[in-house]
């Protein structure tokens, strides 16, 4: 059985969270997010769920770390200018591998910009936005259906990896409306629960890098600190060993699985001059400008810009003379695909800013301009 | 020969953590025994609380108990505590904190948990000064006092922290010092079993920084300015302000009941789901 | 087949359930693909209001409207702002109680636009005695006119999407709209 929804793409997200298991969200009013919020407040308490409209996104953060440890799978929806106050926090939960997710329905940036018009200004910011070393795990969807399915996605892969997931829409998904269908059965994560020992150690330095995270009030004592730790968690700062095994740890083992988490579409990569890599809105842009299009382009669609599937991307590219990275903003992944496949082909950026989507006309002019077959 | 008296609350501390990092007449080991006095009054049960605290010294607290702690960013111990208490109502949360993390980086959370009366108790170590980062002026600093900020004496006026959270909606607050042992059990106690914000400021002494700085090189000395300083409230009520300056005035701030945030959430729950929000759901398969 | 459906006025007039409810008709219950999106701007009430809607047989991929097939304006601002981008050969659709056709005759002749007239607004204060379901007269209006949603699909949209207890007064303001255009 399954049920059908016209719905917007906000909408979409909360029920997704609901899905997926989360019961609690603290956020924040922030166009063009507010929509999830506001889901959420009238939906949460109908599950067993706690909404809190925290004073600001530096707290709202803060709540959804303390709410999973807690015991509840906890996320927050911002914008760009909440995803900015947030970073300090976001970075402790990955120190302390608090698995949460944030949902960035990003606008018209910098500063305050345009809160009501289309971006994706905020992709480097999912990357390096706080300060040190870690492996950020982010999707992007480009349609209602994937808003829905990525957050259920993003809460699964929080918890398997017990790490904090973004979900970076923006404005055209997480205002547009169209059909989804959710299946009667969704598959979840649930979190595990470590076996009741006395030397238990939550930070474990074990082989695939993810220790089962307790709560608090199971009876374990443990301490969760954003300073350099041991494995049971205790602050050890000035030992440069502790501190290049825990930040190895958190990041190989984000790393050392992206086979498993990164996500791309390809479509009539092989044998095309020409390849479009994009993702979120400007997506349905792209495939628009393909069915219009009567040269042979392929198109890889990034579902994860991260951890970035940069050898995916560089295998699938390896034959076309010119890379077209089509996105809103003057150049993020760009970088990144440029990175993964510079030395095969040309690398190409249409960065649309003003907050339109671009068009599929746009697209094909920028197409025509690198000739190809 | 004098035998070694084991302290009745080690059992308590984490003792593979110890020693601990304070300073030699440092207050917060009186405020630890004071705190763990009042908890075996109130009757807590241990293993049902749950310590958070933000950065500064007075929150390296809860790292030497041995319960369920959360060591978190500097001024946000207010938000995640916002958090662990609404997703598990059944948690006693404790709050360490101290003049720089409540008051001047985590002022804003201070003053909306205050107002929200979320059933969290707060322990608001107030030196007076930053000591982790070496002796910078504080939002409770006296006009005129020293530190490595104000070289030529502080400047501005200093934040009074139980009248503000009492003025911001708590139901309970208060303020001691390190002198009124008795006094701060009392109210530790009293915001253990109050059902609501519990704020409970403690005026202790810093001497290696704030001493150092203020003329006040010993920690007697210190302690002994402290005292001569210290005015009730209820004699405070009856003086002017011009003598009230530079003193430090003890008592209740607010002692009332009222709403509190995470019943409030679970009565809205219980209208519309039939149930208590749920408790440790993340590690339900199905929900 | 791909049609682009924008639909104007003034905020307050329920402008954007109107579209909502083309978007669901078609999408839930006309076994058709559907997108609808909106402006969102600061203004307040009574400020401008746009709506759009693709319909297509099969994927919508691009989501916005760039030269609406059908335009239904119910505020005469609206009609002046986006009757350029109508198609030639397209749809106009309007509410004589609140706008002019008379100011955009040039682009109508020019353009060889298809003009119906739909007294939405009376029809909704004089037949249901219920200004605010003139959204509602038109959804049936545009029903008919266009036929780009069926009947049945409507009637089952506006149930789901209207407030609970005014189910009956929107059919009823719906079949008024349909027979409007007759």
């Amino acid at each position: 059985m399954s049920e059908e929804f016209f719905i917007q793409g906000n909408e979409a997200c909360a029920k997704g969270a609901i899905a997926a298991g989360c019961r609690f969200f603290a956020g924040y009013p922030i166009t063009p997010s507010t929509e999830i919020a506001e889901t959420l407040a009238r939906e949460l308490p109908k599950v067993g769920g706690s909404f809190v409209q925290m004073e600001d996104e530096i707290a709202s953060a803060g709540a959804i770390i303390g709410g999973s440890w807690g015991g509840a799978k906890s996320m927050t929806a911002t914008s760009g200018p909440g995803i900015s106050l947030m970073q300090e926090n976001i970075g402790y939960a990955f120190m302390s591998e608090t698995p949460i997710v944030i949902v960035d329905v990003q606008r018209g940036s910098p500063s305050t910009a345009q809160p009501t018009m289309a971006a994706q200004g905020d992709m480097m910011q999912a990357r390096w936005g706080s300060h040190g070393d870690y492996e950020p795990i982010a999707l992007s969807p480009s349609s209602v259906q994937e808003f829905f399915d990525f957050t259920v996605k993003a809460f699964n892969l929080a918890e398997e990896y017990r790490v904090p997931v973004f979900v970076m829409a923006d404005e055209v998904i997480g205002h547009m409306r169209e059909k989804i269908v959710v299946d009667e059965n969704i598959e979840i994560v649930p979190r595990k629960r470590p076996e009741k020992s006395d030397d238990f150690l939550p930070f474990e330095n074990i082989e695939n890098g993810t220790t089962p995270m307790p709560a608090f009030g199971d009876g374990f004592n443990i301490h969760v600190t954003g300073l350099t730790h041991d494995e049971r968690g205790y602050p050890d700062t000035n030992n440069p060993e502790t501190h290049d095994k825990l930040i190895q740890r958190i990041c190989d083992k984000v790393l050392n699985n992206k086979d498993k988490i990164c996500s791309l579409k390809a479509e009539n990569c092989e044998g095309a001059d020409i390849i479009i890599v994009s993702y979120g809105a400007p997506v349905r842009s792209v495939v628009e400008a393909m069915k219009r299009s009567d040269k042979k382009v392929g198109f890889i669609k990034i579902d994860t810009p991260w951890p970035f599937p940069d050898e995916k991307i560089a295998e699938l590219t390896k034959d076309a003379k010119d890379i077209l990275v089509v996105e809103m903003n003057l150049g993020q992944m760009y970088y990144e695909v440029d990175r993964a496949c510079k030395r095969n082909s040309n690398v190409h950026l249409m960065g649309v800013i003003g907050g339109l989507l671009p068009t599929p006309d746009e697209i094909l002019e920028q197409v025509d301009r690198l000739g190809g077959n | 020969m004098t035998e070694h008296k084991q302290n009745r609350f080690l059992p308590y501390l984490r003792e593979d953590r110890l020693p601990h990092i304070f300073c030699p007449g440092c207050g917060n080991g009186a405020i630890i025994n004071a705190f763990l006095a009042a908890m075996e009054k109130a009757e807590m049960d241990f293993d049902n609380i749950a310590m958070v605290s933000g950065i500064g010294c007075s929150s390296r607290i809860p790292g030497y108990l041995k319960c369920d702690s959360l060591h978190t960013t500097h001024g946000r111990a207010l938000s995640f505590a916002t958090g662990l208490k609404t997703a598990n109502k059944d948690l006693d949360v404790v709050v360490f904190t101290g003049d720089g993390d409540a008051a001047s980086i985590g002022g804003n959370h201070l003053i909306h948990a205050a107002r929200r009366n979320i059933n969290l108790t707060v322990i608001c170590i107030n030196n007076n000064i930053y000591g982790m980062t070496g002796g910078q002026i504080s939002p409770t600093s006296p006009k005129g006092s020293f530190g490595t900020t104000a070289p030529y004496g502080n400047q501005d006026t200093p934040f009074h922290l139980a009248e503000l959270v009492a003025a911001a909606g708590a139901s309970y607050s208060a303020r001691w010092t390190t002198v009124q042992i008795e006094n701060l059990v009392l109210s530790i106690k009293e915001g253990l079993k109050n059902p609501g914000f519990s704020f409970i400021e403690v005026a202790t002494q810093c001497p290696t920084y704030f001493g150092r700085k203020n003329k006040l090189k010993t920690p007697t000395a210190m302690v002994a300015v402290m005292k001569a300083n210290t005015v009730f409230k209820s004699a405070a009520e009856r003086m002017k302000p011009k003598e009230l300056e530079g003193k430090i005035v003890v008592g209740e701030f607010a002692n009332t009941q009222k709403d509190e945030f995470t019943e409030n959430i679970d009565k809205i729950s219980v209208e519309k789901s039939g149930k208590r929000t749920l408790i440790n759901s993340a590690y339900e398969a199905e929900l | 087949m791909r049609t682009e459906i924008r639909i104007c006025g003034f905020g307050g007039q329920g402008i954007i359930l109107a579209g909502i409810i083309l978007g669901k008709s078609a999408s839930l219950f006309d076994d058709k693909e559907a997108v609808q999106t909106q402006s969102y701007g600061p203004e307040a009430r009574g400020g401008a209001s746009k709506c759009e809607v693709v319909i297509s047989d099969s994927t919508v991929d691009y989501p916005k409207v760039q030269s609406p097939d059908i335009l239904v304006a119910m505020s005469n601002e609206a009609l002046m702002k986006y009757i350029v981008d109508l198609k030639d050969g397209g749809t106009l659709i309007v509410d004589p109680g609140t706008t002019d056709v008379e100011d955009v005759k040039e682009f109508i002749e020019e353009h060889n636009i298809e003009v119906y007239e739909a007294p939405a607004t009376k029809t909704a204060t004089d037949e249901i005695g219920l200004k605010i379901v003139a959204n509602i007269v038109m959804v049936g209006a545009i029903t008919k006119i266009t036929k780009v949603i069926s009947k049945e699909a409507a009637i089952k949209a506006i149930e789901v999407s209207v407030p609970k207890g005014t189910e009956e007064k929107n059919i009823a303001a719906f079949e008024a709209g349909y027979a409007l255009a007759d």
